[in-house]
């Protein structure tokens, strides 16, 4: 049995399975409707959710599964005191499947140690989210056509965003060698990941403060939003929330193919006026995680295309 | 000059860097019913000053504690009067328990599952700990 924690769990053949058959998935959903039939998703969110969750949800049932669950752990008997690991362990007697989000971090590897079922991580507090990766990737391979070769920057909150830390490692592991990083000095990316990157990958990560003196040289702009959840003090957010905006205006100088990605909610960091630009995908993005996360459950699971022969 | 007597059974933590005695009693012998002699500034050849620790009727010691807090420290085991075995602390390479992860998001500060569990990442003049967690580095300084 395996569980996915962190997009290192997969490797890449696996990934670039996973972006095909999701991909195959988008394009011919009829084939694998009933692969899940009889199977059961638990889906744990203690921690408010839109996209993931849903995406999730949509995902097996898609698939012809279902779905039980809590979408705030108020409604769970984690409100009563229960551990982790003892809703975890409730639950493998429930569900086929586990999907997480929780906001301590780590706490998905913890719930793996004492279940006895597939656990993914659908995002613990600042640190991993590997769901989001995949649909970050599945994104860029059906509008870009390669995961490789382009030149990604990445704007606005590179502190916190975990989605931003997950794919840059991604990115790098598929062979990416350059990165453009825009952020406030306060926001920028942490200095172990930097380290990391650039020891074990050998990346060139270029840092700017101002989006317009790069915007020209961008394939791939992943947007992010400030996170207001992530800081301890109302002021801090308050001073840098207004960093980073793009509009329709600033898009003039960007290529005519380069991809706007966000993982999303927004908040104001992209102006509405962008979404009518051909170049924004961010909607499409969120369309794109439900069929990687079929993929995923399918691989899982060992169903449709993962069945063992 | 001050002088205190041998221990029959127990352990002698001994080469602790001078001032961090009294860090490594609170870490690790501070609720102990035995009895401890903790012995500061003794003149030493080789350290010029150095702490000693000294515990009766107590046979275990957490050498990784040790290892993080100053790894010169070496610790004599002695039965019946005779130094039945030496240790050498180092610096440990994993590490259960012992430290605290700085980040406080961290699962491993609300949930009593989650025993803290950190993997060595540097040794240049600090320790750099990832937490198996979070994978936050916690930074302990020499």
């Amino acid at each position: 049995m395996r569980h996915l924690i962190e997009p290192e769990d997969l490797t890449i053949d696996e990934i670039n399975r996973l972006v095909e058959v999701g991909l195959d998935m988008y394009n011919n959903p009829k084939v694998y409707n009933k692969i899940c039939d009889g199977k059961i998703l638990a889906s744990l969110f203690f921690e408010p959710s839109t996209r993931t969750k849903f995406s999730f949800d949509s995902a097996m049932m898609r698939l012809g599964g279902n779905v039980i669950g809590f979408a705030d752990a108020s409604t769970s008997s984690t409100s009563k005191g229960e551990s982790l690991a003892d809703t975890i362990k409730v639950m493998g007697a429930y569900a086929d499947i586990i999907v997480m989000r929780h906001p301590k971090e780590g706490a998905p590897k913890l719930a793996s140690q004492y279940s006895r079922l597939p656990i993914i991580n659908g995002g613990d507090g600042g640190h991993q989210h590997p769901t989001q990766t995949l649909t970050d990737l599945i994104t860029i391979k059906r509008f870009k056509e390669t995961v490789n070769g382009h030149n990604v920057a990445f704007c606005g909150d590179l502190k916190y965003g975990r989605t931003v830390h997950s794919l840059i490692r991604t990115l790098a592991r598929f062979g990416n060698t350059k990165f453009i990083l825009i952020s406030p000095d306060e926001l920028k990316l942490p200095s172990a990941l930097k380290r990391q990157l650039i020891n074990q990958y050998g990346v060139e990560l270029v840092e700017v403060t101002s989006m317009e003196d790069v915007i020209d040289d961008i394939d791939i702009l992943y947007m992010t939003r400030i996170q207001k959840e992530r800081f301890f003090n109302e002021e801090d957010y308050l001073k840098l929330k207004n960093s980073y905006k793009l509009t329709r205006e600033k898009l003039k100088n960007a290529k005519p193919d380069m991809i706007v990605m966000h993982p999303l909610p927004r908040v104001n960091e992209i102006g509405y006026d962008v979404d009518d630009d051909k170049r924004a995908v961010y909607f499409e993005q969120a369309e794109m995680g439900v069929y990687v996360r079929m993929a995923l459950i399918s691989m899982m699971l060992e169903v449709g295309p993962y069945a063992r022969s | 000059m001050l002088e205190v007597k041998g221990i029959e059974n127990g352990i002698v933590i001994d080469h602790i860097q001078a001032g961090k005695g009294l860090k490594v009693f609170n870490r690790l012998f501070s609720a102990t019913d035995n009895s401890v002699v903790l012995l500061m500034n003794v003149t030493s050849k080789q350290l010029g000053r150095k702490d000693i620790i000294k515990i009766e009727n107590t046979f275990d010691v957490n050498m990784d504690i040790l290892g993080i807090i100053d790894p010169n420290i070496t610790v004599n085991i002695i039965k019946n009067n005779k130094l039945v075995e030496k240790l050498k602390a180092e610096i440990p390479k994993s590490l259960k328990g012992g430290l605290q992860c700085q980040n406080p998001r961290c699962i491993t500060h609300t949930d009593d599952y989650a025993e803290p569990e950190f993997k060595l990442i540097s040794a240049n003049g600090k320790l750099e700990y990832e937490c198996s967690y979070c994978e936050e580095i916690t930074v302990y300084k020499l």
